[in-house]
């Protein structure tokens, strides 16, 4: 299972990549495995407030729904339009394919998340 | 001695070998003792088919049938004899849900087409397979809107849409954080002006139901755009058999339509089953409750049909769905689809127009003839609300001539006990029409 | 061979029906009504003769499968025989022909039926009273969820907003209790497959409305602690509702009512055989036990020396839950039912429904792996997971497998605390003969699954059409024809 180091990981399976003071959120490898062929994201839209641990989107496969939650605070920026009609992107390139980036309100929030080998032994334990 | 339990004595005793117990009431072994039932239930012992037959005459003929002019939500339309005969192919109605898409084409080809068939009369573009009636489809409608326009818990219902449906959608969102409110009604028709005066962005839909409660066809005009301004949805519940003549959901602009379809092939059956259908544009499809038949192709890339966006429903979502929808009136949507399929357009024009003309034809001659009064000067499709005095003992007199006259509006509105609803429908002849007239003339005396 | 649609058929001018010459006047439309509320728009609706229906259904139904052509081992769904005679009464004219609106006095052989179908579910289940409203069982649930809402209601007590739901629980469970205003709390199953009652004794708080169980359970495993969780949840001021889904294991053997349930729904298109009819139309009927009486939705039946009546004063009322009384065609052939079993033949229903479970488990489980090894009710799980990691079959190969052989397949993938799980409930309309069949099949797929599991991959190759593409479905999707 893929688990890049640079990135933070939430237990809903979201990672975070940090460019500046602006997050760019996905799914992990693991969770794109768990539900399958991703069929559809419903995109956030820009300038949206939001909450660390409020659900931002909802990701569909043909067989299952999961709402992604936001892993940090601020307000959302931009979002990846690619992904309305390639979804599968999100299966294919799980680290690449970020959803929706938050301009973050509280960096300190970083410090709370997983870090790879966390994530790692997280996920061995689930 | 019972037929639908094929089990012999052979069979239980080899069987229970197989499974290593004496007997069928160690199975059952799990239940606590004390509340394992010891007597046997206190209903009577099952009885052969034909007493079954008897008794359920017995119970037929205590309902009493007569030339119906009753509507209010169910109407004694013309049902061809085709749609009896399809709905009763075995592999039709003692057929499962449909999702084993390989083993299920026709049903799921069915739904496809129902769908498309409800597209067509609302002019709407996606439908579902159905909901349970108009007035539980008005909830969902609502739901759909709370959904979309997130800040918004507003929701404005005219006055004068069915009082039944009010109540449903009352008792839906008695536990919800949203508002449900009347719209001013004036001359028995929505007040576009009453709209105005309380609209604003804190409204997520608008509610209007034409032709309305007392047989009314509402002029919509400007309503759309005012609801749009506001950023709110508009859903317009109508009787689908008034959609051979008058103006269909999507030309008044409605991002929602719904309604009941028993007129289409269903008959009366004391209030159920209807059929609730909903359809609304391509940008709410995931918004929709309910299931949804796709077209696809299969491994060999035939055409195949399948229950698609299933990640909306309740087996999926769960607690996080929208509707907890799973049963919906399948057999009797399909009867209804066959209905339409079988009259087509210019069937339905017919059955709509012979409806239309001749609830004009009785409208004129009980008020012009008999002098009685509507209760509003409006255009109507093919019910109409008069006031007639003493209207309940009218009504019972009526009926022990075998006249179903109308429909008393006092149990409805206690201040309307003087209001009748009456509808007529193709199926009724002139004959039929002219001697409810002579008997009404003789019963008002 | 491809099916048209009905719009593919159509021929301009073909007709498929006449009605009457109109006999009153014909007027102009715009003399009668204003001209705008006019339709403009002409829908494409198809032309066909009577021929061509009857041909296109034909055809149609060829593609499909239901009870009448075989078995359904459908766990949850209680896919049992669906009795003709029911048919033939539940098409007379004397009950489809009468007006939901029309006098009392002249629909007292409906509101008889009502009466003694709500009395006659009331002894079976052990509840006091109930209503026949709701149109399925989701729509059972939901109302069931309003009957606990009217209760705290009435007490003060609205702060319960929590309902406990099993992680096994059919989707409709929860799902019911959130559109009628709570919020979901899980509770998690022991090693058993059945109700941690340690679990649920640190989840019962005074914000807790109730639980919502069935018993058996959607393992099929009977919750030998009821009593207990009946008494620890009556303890803390909260309500149980039961899923009635299950009610055929236990008819005549043991009621909700006395397990301590204070809210039931059934379903009679699965527990009293009213056919499935591709999805609908079924009938969800509630029953309540004395305390929730007060809250019975609008109107309810009553009975008085002059005969029966609905009641429409009820002044703690939940209100209306549907447009009428409820799926009334479906009560008809429910009441047909229960008349024709009686007290003797339900509960051998549901004697034989579980004789003949665990007598198809016992010869499974040497093959297949049963999830809990242990008597059960109406239906067992099995999991495939193993098969999965030896194979490379899942649950679903196994499925489309028995599509060759003529078979429905059971439920897979439900409950989802099983991995690929196929979950079979024969029901009590079957013969040995057929269980036997089935497990011949069955374990001639497992051998399939050993020996050449590519063939079941391919599976089914007789059926009408063959896998569909589920992913195109929803990435593409074609919800209607569309004239070109």
């Amino acid at each position: 299972m893929n688990i890049p180091g640079d990135l933070k990981y939430t237990e809903g399976h979201e990672w975070v990549r940090v460019e500046g003071n602006v997050g760019y959120v996905g799914i992990t490898d693991h969770a794109q495995h768990e539900l399958g062929d991703i069929v559809y994201v419903e995109l956030p839209e820009i300038d949206t407030e939001i909450e660390s641990k409020e659900e931002a989107t909802n990701i569909e496969s043909v067989k299952a729904a999961a709402p992604v939650y936001s892993p940090v605070s601020g307000k959302i920026v931009k979002i990846n339009e690619d992904l309305e009609d390639n979804s599968e992107l999100m299966n294919t390139d799980a680290y690449g394919a970020y959803i929706f980036a938050v301009e973050m309100s509280d960096l300190s929030e970083l410090d709370s998340l997983m870090d790879a080998d966390a994530y790692k032994e997280f996920l061995e334990k689930e | 001695m019972f037929s639908y339990l094929p089990q012999t004595e052979k069979d239980i005793k080899e069987m229970l070998e197989v499974i290593g117990v004496d007997s069928i009431d160690e199975l059952f072994k799990d239940i606590p003792k004390e509340i394992l039932q010891k007597t046997p239930l206190n209903i009577p012992k099952g009885i052969a088919e034909y007493e079954v037959y008897k008794r359920m005459t017995e119970l037929a003929q205590k309902n009493r049938q007569g030339l119906s002019f009753m509507g209010s939500g169910s109407y004694d339309h013309i049902i061809p004899s085709v749609v009896g005969h399809v709905l009763q192919m075995p592999n039709f109605y003692t057929a499962y849900t449909p999702y084993q898409a390989e083993i299920s084409q026709g049903i799921l080809q069915s739904i496809f087409e129902f769908q498309t068939l409800i597209c067509e009369l609302t002019g709407m573009e996606v439908s579902n397979a159905s909901l349970y009636d108009d007035h539980t489809a008005a909830s969902e409608a609502i739901t759909m809107a709370v959904n979309t326009r997130k800040k918004a818990d507003r929701i404005l219902v005219s006055g004068t849409i069915h009082p039944n449906t009010r109540a449903v959608i009352e008792t839906f969102f008695s536990d919800i954080p949203v508002k449900i409110e009347e719209i001013k009604t004036e001359n028995y028709v929505t007040s576009l002006d009453a709209v105005k005066d309380t609209i604003d962005e804190s409204v997520a839909a608008v509610l209007i139901q034409t032709p309305n409660f007392y047989g009314w066809a509402e002029d919509l005009t400007g309503l759309a755009d005012l609801v749009h301004e506001h950023k709110a949805l508009l859903i317009i519940s109508s009787n689908p058999m008034s959609l051979g003549i008058l103006k269909s959901q999507a030309d008044w602009g409605a991002d929602i339509a719904i309604g009941g379809t028993q007129p289409f092939g269903l008959s009366t059956y004391f209030g159920g089953p209807s059929v609730g259908y909903i359809s609304t544009s391509t940008k709410n499809t995931r918004k929709m409750p309910g299931r949804i038949v796709g077209q696809t192709k299969d491994v060999d890339g035939k055409r195949a049909f399948v229950l698609t966006l299933q990640a909306r429903e309740q087996h999926i979502k769960r607690q996080r769905a929208t509707s907890n929808i799973c049963s919906n009136q399948a057999l009797a949507a399909m009867g209804s689809g066959i209905y339409l399929s079988t009259v087509g357009w210019k069937g339905l024009k017919e059955a709509s127009s012979q409806s239309f003309q001749k609830a004009h034809y009785l409208y004129k001659r009980l008020t012009e003839e008999l002098g009685l009064k509507a209760i509003a000067e409006q255009d109507f499709f093919n019910e109409f609300t008069l006031v007639i005095p003493d209207a309940d003992r009218v009504l019972t007199d009526m009926e022990s001539q075998g006249i179903f006259a109308g429909v008393g509006l006092g149990q409805f509105f206690p201040d309307l006990k003087d209001a009748v609803s009456i509808a007529v429908t193709e199926k009724r002849t002139k004959e039929e029409m002219d001697a409810y007239v002579e008997l009404m003339k003789r019963v008002l005396k | 061979m491809s099916s048209k649609l009905i719009f593919e058929m159509s021929s301009v001018g073909r007709t498929g029906y006449r009605f009457p010459d109109i006999d009153v006047p014909d007027l102009p439309l715009k003399d009668q009504i204003k001209p705008s509320l006019l339709r403009e728009s002409v829908p494409e609706l198809p032309e066909v003769s009577e021929v061509d229906i009857i041909r296109h259904y034909n055809s149609l139904s060829k593609k499909n499968f239901g009870v009448d052509a075989g078995f359904y081992p459908l766990g949850s769904c209680t896919m049992k025989y669906n009795p003709k005679i029911n048919e033939d009464v539940g098409n007379f004219s004397g009950f489809s022909g009468i007006h939901p609106l029309q006098s009392e006095e002249s629909v007292q052989g409906f509101l008889e039926m009502l009466y003694e179908t709500t009395k006659s579910l009331c002894e079976i289940t052990g509840m006091k009273w109930g209503t026949l409203q709701p149109y399925a069982g989701a729509h059972g649930e939901y109302t069931g969820m309003k009957f606990f809402k009217s209760y705290f209601r009435k007490k003060g007590e609205l702060n319960r907003t929590k309902v406990l739901v099993p992680t096994s629980a059919h989707g409709t469970n929860p799902a019911s209790a959130t559109i009628a205003g709570f919020h979901i709390e899980e509770i998690q199953a022991d090693e058993r497959g059945l109700v941690s009652v340690e679990s649920l004794k640190s989840q019962l708080s005074e914000d807790v409305a109730g639980i919502m169980l069935t018993n058996p359970n959607t393992l099929g495993l009977f919750e030998k602690d009821i009593i207990e969780i009946a008494k620890l949840v009556h303890e803390v001021g909260g309500l149980l509702y039961y899923d009635g889904a299950n009610m055929n294991a236990i008819m005549g053997k043991v009621r909700p009512g006395d397990m301590g349930f204070d809210v039931i729904h059934l379903n009679l298109h699965k527990t009293m055989s009213t056919p499935h009819g591709g999805g609908g139309p079924g009938s969800g009927p509630v029953l309540v036990s004395e305390r929730l009486v007060d809250f019975m939705p609008t109107p309810d039946v009553k009975k008085n020396d002059d005969g029966y009546y609905f009641d429409y004063n009820i002044p703690d009322t939940m209100g209306r839950v549907a447009g009428f009384y409820g799926n009334m065609a479906v009560l008809v052939r429910a009441y047909a039912y229960i008349i024709t079993m009686g007290s003797d033949g339900l509960k051998k229903a549901s004697e034989y429904a579980v004789l003949n479970a665990n007598y198809l488990k016992e010869r499974l489980k040497k093959t297949y792996h049963l999830y809990y090894d242990t008597t059960c009710m109406h239906e067992f799980v099995l999991s495939a997971k193993k098969m999965k990691e030896e194979y490379g079959i899942s649950a679903l190969d196994i499925a489309k497998g028995l599509l060759d052989h003529g078979y429905h397949p059971p439920t897979i993938y439900f409950p989802s605390i099983v991995p690929e799980s196929i979950m079979i409930e024969p029901t009590e309309t079957e013969s040995k003969e057929t269980l036997d069949g089935f497990v011949d099949t069955m374990l001639e797929i497992y051998q399939l699954a050993v020996d050449d599991p590519e063939k079941l991959h391919e599976a089914p190759l007789h059926t009408a059409v063959r896998r569909v593409d589920e992913v195109l479905a929803v990435k593409q999707p074609i919800l209607k024809w569309n004239a070109e």
